[in-house]
């Protein structure tokens, strides 16, 4: 049964003694490898130019602060809960009152761990997370010579404060704004 | 008469010497070459990085070669195994010396030939040196005492002594056309009657696809298939040992461009033109053939490379096909008939 009209027959005739020379299909080949001398490169020369993330990207995670700089997390718990890979662990406690500047909740994360190794990026908890405490960024995992490396605690996973290091804030904000409640 | 002598040793040891190096650093950037051919031939951009346009390249991979840690396996023939690539290296470097780099510098009555012997034998000096050649390979993958160097070594040997065949038999022709096997002879007779592309372009073909099997490139590169028998006859070579054989290749494919751009396309001579009748200075004379023949061997280079990049290995029965049922009766022929017309001119 014939499915396409682009189906060849194959030749499978004996070659004839000018055909067993390979001359004239070598000779084509060569053309077709000369063409792509001219060719544009494909290469991208990757420390000097970089290609642009697709707006969509999910690469690694950041703790958000508030407009004023309090950690916005609360340790309830849910991204750990709906993150698939079992990434996330946290230790939470209650904020002092003379902590009131660091923590926009009485409860705050005391300890809060993500391992990368596990994580699969796909941004559930970016998804469940209710208080907009922790979302993706357009960075990806450097590499690392440990795996304890790759357990990122949370003063790698924090923002910048938004006050004091504002163009560190910024950049770690990317194109992505998480909407800052106030 | 010692005078002359002393000068004369110096004159062929200076020329030896840059031959020598000339060789060397040909064959360097060769390498680099081949790597940014390969790369644009695949759209890609090649060593870019050490130095402008990657070219430290060269030196860097050589550096690595030295600082290798050098390792002899313990059930080698230890003498073998180091005579080997020593013995690819000479045969690659010998074989330079018949061949006429430039017209002689001719000021007066100094007369100093750019070739550092002009010997009667010329060409056969070539192919003796060559067929010696084989022996660094087969000595190599023998004494590795390995199955893979020995199925490699005796791949290479088979397919040297294949394709010597009709190599010699396709320079016959072109030594019935100019009745002399010197060098310098050939490149003369070019100068007079025309370079013998022209005249043996059958034969040509033949000596080309031959060289190649010669230097081992691919097409024909059994003896170091890297995927069937882990980079053949010099698997269990390290360092700087299996830097000479590399190096040594890539020598090879240097005088074989040589050879090929002196018997077939008028060695040093210009084309098209008449540069004897210009009343050039000697030393302009003499370096402008030089600079034409370099162009010649480098765009030879190119082809090498440009081969290699675009057919795949052939399978052996196929190359033995090629070289036995193949190239052999055509260089016959080709033969035969340039004897005939020869014969049938000159009466």
């Amino acid at each position: 049964m014939q499915l396409t009209d682009r189906a060849k027959t194959v030749d499978r005739r004996p070659m004839t003694f000018l055909e067993s020379l390979y001359l004239w299909s070598i000779a084509k080949g060569m053309a077709t490898t000369l063409k792509h001398l001219f060719r544009k490169k494909a290469t991208i020369e990757y420390p000097e130019e970089k290609r642009p993330f697709s707006p969509v990207f999910r690469g690694l995670h950041v703790l958000n602060r508030d407009a004023e700089g309090r950690e916005n997390c609360t340790a309830c718990g849910l991204c750990a809960v709906a993150c698939p890979a079992e990434a996330i662990t946290m230790e939470a406690a209650e904020r002092l009152p003379s902590e009131a500047n660091l923590y926009r909740e009485e409860k705050y994360a005391a300890k809060y761990e993500i391992n990368m190794l596990r994580c699969i990026f796909c941004g559930l908890c970016e998804e469940a997370c209710p208080k907009d405490a922790i979302y993706l960024s357009q960075t990806f995992a450097p590499a690392n010579y440990g795996r304890k490396g790759f357990i990122y605690k949370k003063e790698e996973l924090l923002i910048p404060h938004p006050i004091q290091q504002k163009e560190a804030y910024e950049k770690a904000l990317g194109e992505r704004k998480p909407t800052v409640n106030a | 008469m010692l005078a002359i002598d002393i000068w004369f040793i110096i004159e062929k040891v200076a020329l030896i010497a840059t031959i020598i190096g000339l060789s060397f650093f040909i064959a360097m950037y060769t390498t680099y070459a081949e790597r940014k051919v390969a790369a644009w031939l695949q759209d890609r951009r090649g060593p870019n990085r050490a130095g402008p346009f990657g070219l430290f390249q060269p030196l860097a991979d050589g550096g690595k070669l030295f600082f290798k840690e050098e390792i002899i396996p313990l059930t080698s023939n230890r003498f073998l195994f180091i005579l080997g690539p020593a013995l690819a290296m000479i045969t690659a470097l010998i074989t330079s010396t018949v061949i006429p780099w430039g017209a002689s510098y001719v000021d007066g009555t100094t007369n100093i030939a750019l070739q550092v012997a002009d010997v009667d034998m010329g060409i056969l000096v070539v192919f003796g040196i060559v067929s010696v050649g084989v022996y660094g390979i087969m000595i190599g993958g023998w004494s590795s005492n390995n199955k893979f160097s020995l199925m490699a070594a005796i791949r290479g040997a088979s397919q040297m002594v294949s394709y010597e065949l009709p190599m010699g038999l396709a320079l016959i022709a072109v030594l019935l056309m100019t009745g002399s096997l010197k060098m310098s002879a050939i490149v003369s007779h070019q100068i007079e009657h025309g370079w013998h592309i022209f005249y043996q372009p059958l034969g040509f073909i033949i000596f080309f696809v031959c060289a190649l099997a010669e230097c081992n490139r691919t097409p024909f590169d059994l003896p170091e298939a890297e995927n069937e028998l882990n980079f053949g006859y010099h698997q269990e070579y390290s360092s700087m040992k299996l830097g000479f054989y590399l190096f040594a290749e890539y020598i090879n494919m240097f005088i074989s461009s040589a050879v090929m751009a002196t018997l077939y396309f008028g060695g040093y001579d210009i084309p098209f033109v008449n540069e004897s009748t210009w009343g050039l200075s000697p030393l302009l004379f003499s370096a402008m053939s030089f600079a034409v023949l370099m162009a010649k061997v480098l765009f030879f280079l190119f082809v090498f490379i440009w081969i290699r990049w675009t057919i795949p290995r052939f399978r052996y029965d196929q190359l033995m096909n090629l070289g036995w049922k193949k190239l052999i009766p055509l260089a016959l022929v080709n033969m035969l008939l340039t004897a005939a017309l020869t014969l049938w001119l000159n009466n």
